[in-house]
């Protein structure tokens, strides 16, 4: 059965331990922002020694480029994008401390596995609910990367912003079960 | 001949880019809520409140319904006895789209293909359009327009099958690219199926099933009941809403079906997500 849990980041491995695949989440605190080409920069840092722009410890990172804000709003529409593209990135920063992705569409196995190992879940929000989740995103502010845009790294504080368990720490994908439940076979 | 001026199409296509993008249409509105009153799952049915709630403030609020607010792309009919004044047609399309896309606060998605470097200060905000341009009888000019965003087109795939395979085989065929798209292309979804003609004939006209009014059936009835199969096909597949198990998968198929080369059996997926932004204008 589907829980209901109320997280503020950082996260730490039990409030981690406790998610399984299919129990909804909603997030408070701060969430940081990051799609391919910010990922790879961040990846670089870590291999080559370097302070990053923010604290990965406990960290939750939000796979999304937002459409910019309208004069008085701190961002536009901001819903997931398509995770897979960040799959080659994540363990490197999972293995460093990320408990959280937020993100939509699958994982490859080394994520999953990742997940396992260190304790990090992957969380699915709403694809497509651009508006309804940018209104739930209280403060947006570019922290590195400016020059990328849309994809620049920004630290967002959130309220309550709805997510649903894909991949736990125990290894169950939300995506495999919730199909075979439903799936009629000839 | 009748004269429409530039500067009015550059108004007109500005006008449309910038509703379209906060504005589900009633179509796509409507399939939406059948699914959710059909849906079985309740973590589906808690998606597709949210999908609905979601449209509601992109409405009433002229928010983006999506932070992807797409490629341009037009399907354009001009009419035989039309002339523009002032400059070229799809300078005319391309200058609307850039100014809505800006004005509207919309997002500035195309870059090169390979150093991925946003083109908005190169060639223009969000641009090129794709523009698909045809002439037809009459003295107007049709333009039809969607906002095309990148997760649906990514798991969209074209084929050419060997004749022997046909009809099974085109369900076969459609069946594994939707399956293999699970999640990804934001679902439920529309699927638009080109057949026939050339590859290329194929491809467009699998896009240009997704113009169609969703859930209008072909006009031919054996295309028609064809497309029923595929929907009940693919609702077996137990997707879901945003891949996380569900009966409504699938909100409508779009076939068009051309005749083709005695030697092969072209078919095209392109898949169109929940967030079906299409409008057409007249002028
Ligand atoms: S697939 Fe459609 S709904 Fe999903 S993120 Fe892309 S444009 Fe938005």
């Amino acid at each position: 059965m589907s829980q209901v849990h109320y997280l503020t980041t950082p996260l730490s491995d039990e409030d981690v331990e406790n998610l399984k695949a299919g129990d909804i989440v909603y997030l408070s605190g701060t969430i940081f922002t990051a799609r391919d080409a910010a990922h790879k920069r961040l990846v670089d840092l870590i291999e080559n020694k370097e302070e990053l722009p923010f604290q990965l410890d406990g960290a939750v990172i939000y796979f999304v480029g937002p459409t910019p804000p309208k004069p008085g709003d701190p961002i536009g529409s901001a819903g997931p994008t398509t995770s897979y593209r960040m799959d080659s990135y994540s363990p490197t920063l999972i293995k460093h401390g990320l408990k959280g992705m937020i993100g939509k569409g699958k994982r490859n196995q080394d994520v999953k596995e990742a997940c396992k190992k260190y304790k990090a879940v992957y969380f699915g929000a709403t694809g497509g609910a651009g508006a309804l989740l940018g209104k739930l995103i209280k403060e947006a502010k570019v922290i590195a990367y400016e020059e990328l845009g849309p994809e620049a790294i920004r630290m967002l504080r959130v309220e309550n912003f709805p997510v649903t368990v894909i991949n736990d720490a125990y290894g169950n994908d939300l995506y495999e079960e919730g199909r075979k439940q439903y799936e009629v076979k000839d | 001949m009748r004269e429409i001026a530039y500067e009015d199409i550059v108004k007109a296509v500005k006008n449309m880019v910038i509703h379209t993008a906060t504005n589900l249409p009633e179509d796509a509105m409507k399939k939406l809520q059948e699914a959710h009153e059909k849906e079985k799952s309740p973590v589906a049915k808690k998606v597709l409140e949210q999908l609905l709630e979601n449209a509601e403030i992109a409405r009433t609020e002229k928010r983006p319904l999506c932070q992807d607010t797409g490629l341009a792309v037009y399907f354009v009919k001009v009419g035989q006895d039309v002339k523009i004044t002032g400059g070229l047609l799809k300078d005319a399309i391309n200058e609307g789209t850039e100014q809505g896309y800006i004005e509207g606060y919309l997002r500035a998605s195309t870059c090169d293909c390979f150093t991925r470097e946003n083109l908005k200060e190169k060639i223009g905000y969000n641009l090129p359009a794709v523009i698909h341009i045809d002439l037809v009888e009459g003295d107007k000019i049709e333009i039809e327009y969607a906002a095309k965003g990148g997760g649906s087109e990514n798991v969209s795939r074209a084929r050419v099958l060997a004749p022997a395979q046909g009809r099974e085989g085109v369900i076969d065929f459609v069946k594994d690219v939707i399956s293999e798209a699970g999640p990804n292309p934001c679902p439920p979804i529309i699927v638009g199926v080109g057949i026939g003609g050339t590859f290329e004939k194929a491809a467009i006209s699998s896009k240009y099933a997704l113009f169609r009014e969703a859930g209008q059936p072909n006009p031919d009835p054996d295309v028609a009941e064809f497309e029923k199969e595929l929907l009940f096909e693919l609702n077996k597949l137990g997707i879901g809403a945003m891949g996380m198990g569900g009966t409504e998968t699938v909100l409508a198929v779009h076939v068009e079906k051309n005749p083709c080369h005695i030697a092969s059996l072209p078919v095209s997926v392109n898949v169109q997500c929940h967030s079906s932004r299409h409008s057409h204008i007249t002028l």
